[in-house]
């Protein structure tokens, strides 16, 4: 199991370490200011910070020692000239994902932002360039709209571990893309997704998945909490099938995570439907699959029952073993060391949590 | 000979900002002296497509810009250049 866990606020970055079974706060950094990301590169142990500055714009910065200093790099830019749709200049308003580029790709950082551009460094993070093979898109100014956020967005980027140029990204709205030459062309994946809010539900773009994310120990197999439903894939993306309860509580929310042993096994953080986007009657829940979604179990040991408004945004659910970890909108972490069968608060009265992370 | 005033705000990340003469023609001219001055801290207050950021502000000897755009507003040679925040956020 991971000893850090690393945390997004709106108010800062912070770090938890676990000493001989207790969890402490080990780094606070970026007081007051929203970190849309806190990433911890697992090839070399650098920890990022990605900020959404309200006034002075979205910054990235950098440490090589677990937070005790920050430098600042420079954030991904859109070129002079580009535009979001016809009259509306692009420029970055909020880092909405990072992914290392694999171990075979050491220097490859990926970026993903609204409004809708995909970044990569080959500098190890030193600058970024936008992937104008997706920018360019035929779709994108015509198909994409905001999700989330009011402009589109790139919330999800998964690199494939046995091949690192074959990479499947998530845009909200507009759904799953797959590169298969580390992002020089791409290819739309959301055969089989629904999309409920569209005159047509099965249109080919346009779809609104939430988050994006691949099985460790067999990534053809693949997941995603959509805005209508929870999907599968156990062909690397080519179809997708609906693996949500009809009625809930397994199928609106945010969050999922799939076991780092067990392709099969699955957890997500439902909340109540759209129109309402708040704990399901008051109380939380964890879901659980152990066959692939076929069947979905609730846990709820540990977690507050009653008068409880809180949801689990897309990037604030984590596993590493049996451990999983999550952190709340309205600012509780809970932890679980058994595979989310019973949970323990870590933390309450925190800033609203954007994003949690299991790192070394 | 312009002078540039800065928002306590920005101290923070440029802690040795203080008032500075300016011998730009235009804000945009204004605003690169500043960034060489103070390196980075053009990106705080413009975007990459060179707009003021939605919640900056600049004030020419107490009056709001108009233009946000192209930042073309004139001032004098005397003139006071504030960049200040917007008050918003919670």
């Amino acid at each position: 199991m991971h000893s850090t866990i690393l945390l997004g606020t709106r108010k800062g970055l912070i770090a938890y370490t676990n000493n001989n079974g207790r969890w402490h706060v080990e780094n606070f950094s970026f007081e007051g200011q929203p970190v849309s990301i806190a990433y911890a590169d697992p090839r070399d142990g650098t920890w990022w910070a990605c900020l959404d500055h309200g006034h002075w714009g979205v910054k990235l910065h950098r440490s090589t020692d677990r937070g005790a200093q920050w430098t600042e790099v420079p954030s991904p830019a859109y070129p002079e000239g580009e535009e979001v749709k016809d009259g509306v200049p692009a420029a970055t308003r909020y880092i909405w994902s990072m992914a290392h580029g694999g171990t075979q790709q050491r220097s490859r950082l990926w970026l993903g932002t609204d409004p809708g551009g995909l970044f990569v460094s080959t500098n190890g993070g030193d600058s970024f360039q936008l992937v104008e093979s997706l920018w360019h898109h035929p779709s994108r100014k015509t198909n994409w709209m905001g999700g989330g956020r009011d402009q589109p967005g790139i919330h999800s980027i998964v690199v494939d571990p046995r091949d690192e140029d074959h990479i499947h990204i998530g845009i909200s709205c507009a759904g799953v893309f797959e590169s298969t030459d580390a992002g020089q062309s791409w290819q739309v994946r959301n055969n089989g997704l629904k999309a409920e809010f569209l005159p047509d539900p099965d249109t080919n773009i346009g779809h609104d998945p939430h988050i994006l994310v691949a099985a460790p120990t067999n990534p053809d197999i693949l997941w995603q909490q959509n805005h209508c439903g929870i999907f599968r894939s156990t062909d690397g993306a080519q179809t997708w099938q609906d693996v949500s309860q009809p009625e809930g509580p397994a199928r609106f929310g945010f969050a999922i995570a799939v076991a780092d042993d067990d392709p099969n096994q699955a957890w997500v953080a439902p909340a109540d439907s759209d129109m309402v986007r708040t704990a399901i009657k008051g109380a939380l829940c964890i879901c659980r699959t152990d066959d692939g979604g076929k069947s979905w179990k609730e846990y709820r040991k540990g977690l507050p029952q009653q008068n409880c408004f809180d949801i689990v945004y897309r990037h604030a659910l984590a596993v590493s073993g049996d451990a999983l970890v999550f952190g709340t909108t309205t600012g509780n972490l809970f932890y679980s060391p058994d595979r989310g069968e019973s949970w323990q608060p870590l933390n309450n009265y925190l800033p609203m949590i954007y994003s949690v992370q299991f790192a070394e | 000979m312009p002078t540039v005033k800065f928002t306590y705000a920005l101290r923070r990340f440029f802690p040795t900002l203080r008032d500075t003469p300016a011998s730009g023609r235009t804000l945009k001219e204004v605003l690169t002296e500043m960034d060489q001055v103070y390196p980075g801290v053009k990106t705080y207050l413009i975007d990459e497509q060179g707009r003021l950021r939605q919640h900056v502000n600049i004030f020419i000897d107490g009056t709001i810009i108009k233009d946000r755009t192209l930042l073309s507003d004139p001032f004098p040679e005397t003139g006071e250049i504030y960049i200040m925040q917007a008050l918003s956020g919670g």
